[in-house]
């Protein structure tokens, strides 16, 4: 294959993956699980923050 | 308790105390030789004091000793909070600490005396190359063996973050010191010519936008929700600008090679590409703040929000003028002149150091059995003289940066330079001195720093943590 094609092709390869990415972080089967992602920071906290009062969890 | 069953925050404590001594010495460093472009006598006429010895002593002591024990202490601070685990191999993590000291301390020793590979950000000689390689593939065994033994399904965005910064330094500080040692103190590099530059290139951009900027994005995506008390503000941004920012940034090296003998192409690729940057550095940045919706009224009351949305306004700021000065025509008047100066530190003051000393009162209370810092006030004239040090700071380089390039380039008519270069030096001066006192200003809030952590942790006895069940 001339090497041209194949960088041509490896270039397309990667942004169709990156469009894939964009696809899958956005689909709606992400959503609950990127939810609780989004907590991960707040789950584990001994104190409360500093300089404020304790906000209620909903867990 | 068992051992398993609580946090090894004892490495975590002694990689954030080593973070506010070396901030202070590799600032004040700083402070030293930009006084010394004022006035040159400050050199004493003694090598080891010249100011060429002394500005990669505060580089590596700002970037690696500073920056780099503060991303040691919060990813292994993070992971194990994440992965509700403790972190894997206690005798490799101690190992990486005092690896990590005796690089920094050889660094401290080495380049006063002028043992140097004479490569920016990578002077360091190869002895101390191995011991750095050694340490960084021991850091990639903790962090990775900690996320391999995690008890939750998910691997949360700030480790992707902290993985790739590991990752990546390691590949870029091992292919760019490839050398053929001579003797103890002196090797060569394998490459030669304009390959040695582009290597050296590739190695020093992917060091801003791998070890400046994916590890403090780690940090971001950590300890901005944690101080908000909020969740990440869009989760799938996270996921989006990650790929794309690690993907991207590896090809803008060239743009620190405009109009040399690099190829045409491989110049117009670099500007390309770090203007497509652009994007995923933004994504990063209103994903950061904007987790703070629902809680803006905290940035009223809490000085370590202001340090990180702060410090990501710099990191927006940075990432615009960025790109901007990496077009051709743009770097035509930008590069060699004291602009560059000037953004490098908006981004290594006002981004980075700020994020890494918010993230540090945030976690020092924590850390050392308190509920909070010793001095809430202490906190805010520390934010104070963070902010006004670094826009001193900027704003002097902008205006002597700016025109010393429009002065070095302005030609008469009959084709000669309109200004001798002592001409530019002369208009300079007065902002070297803003500069200076920006610096001043700024390492003063790190002895606020240091008098408020010394009086938080003075005469406590840190407790075991206890590793929290997933939820």
């Amino acid at each position: 294959m001339d090497i041209g094609i194949f960088r041509g092709l490896i270039t397309a390869t990667l942004f169709l993956l990156f469009i894939g990415i964009w696809a899958w972080s956005w689909s709606r089967k992400r959503k609950d699980d990127f939810q609780r992602a989004a907590n991960v920071p707040l789950e584990d906290d001994s104190k409360p923050p500093p300089h404020e009062p304790k906000e209620e969890q909903s867990q | 308790m068992d051992s398993q069953s609580s946090y090894n925050d004892k490495v975590v404590r002694q990689f954030t105390i080593m973070t506010i001594v070396w901030g202070v010495v590799g600032m004040l460093v700083g402070v030293i030789i930009a006084a010394q472009l004022i006035w040159p006598a400050l050199n004493f006429d003694l090598p080891f004091l010249t100011y060429g010895r002394l500005r990669p002593l505060h580089t590596n002591a700002v970037i690696f000793a500073f920056g780099g024990s503060g991303l040691f202490a919060t990813a292994y601070y993070v992971v194990q909070r994440t992965c509700h685990v403790r972190l894997a191999f206690d005798k490799l993590a101690a190992f990486t600490f005092w690896g990590w000291q005796l690089v920094i301390v050889l660094a401290v020793i080495t380049l006063p005396l002028g043992i140097t590979q004479s490569k920016e950000y990578a002077e360091l000689e190869w002895p101390i190359d191995l011991l750095i390689a050694v340490v960084w593939i021991g850091y990639a065994i903790v962090f990775l063996g900690t996320i391999a033994k995690r008890r939750v399904k998910h691997i949360y965005v700030a480790n992707w973050f902290y993985a790739a910064f590991i990752l990546t330094v390691a590949v870029l500080h091992i292919f760019n010191n490839l050398v053929i040692p001579v003797t103890l103190t002196k090797s060569y590099p394998i490459y030669s010519g304009i390959v040695d530059g582009m290597m050296q290139w590739w190695y020093g951009h992917n060091a801003v936008g791998f070890f400046l900027t994916a590890g403090f994005l780690g940090m971001m995506y950590y300890y901005v929700p944690k101080q908000a008390g909020r969740p990440v503000y869009s989760y799938r941004l996270s996921v989006v600008h990650f790929w794309a920012l690690i993907a991207i940034y590896m090809w803008a090296g060239p743009h620190h090679l405009h109009y040399t003998s690099l190829p045409n192409w491989a110049q117009s690729i670099g500007m390309v590409f770090s203007l497509i940057l652009f994007a995923p550095s933004w994504g990063g940045m209103i994903n950061g703040i904007m987790t703070l919706s629902g809680a803006w009224h905290k940035l009223r009351t809490d000085p370590i929000l202001k340090f990180m949305i702060v410090s990501l306004s710099f990191y927006g700021m940075s990432t615009f003028e960025g790109p901007m000065m990496s077009i051709k025509t743009v770097n035509a008047l930008s590069h060699y002149t004291d602009w560059t100066i000037g953004h490098v530190h908006s981004g290594a003051l006002g981004w980075v150091a700020m994020m890494t000393i918010g993230a540090l009162y945030n976690m020092i209370p924590r850390l050392f059995n308190k509920e909070s810092m010793y001095s809430t006030k202490l906190i805010d004239v520390h934010f104070w003289t963070s902010t006004i040090g670094v826009v001193l700071y900027a704003v002097s380089m902008w205006i002597s940066g700016i025109t010393q390039g429009l002065m070095w380039r302005a030609l008469n008519d009959d084709g000669t330079l309109t200004y001798s270069f002592i001409e530019s030096l002369k208009f300079t001066y007065p902002y070297y001195g803003i500069r200076l006192l920006g610096g001043l200003v700024f390492f003063s809030g790190m002895l606020v720093m240091v008098y408020n952590v010394w009086k938080t942790v003075a005469a406590t006895k840190p407790q075991p943590v206890p590793v929290i069940q997933p939820a």
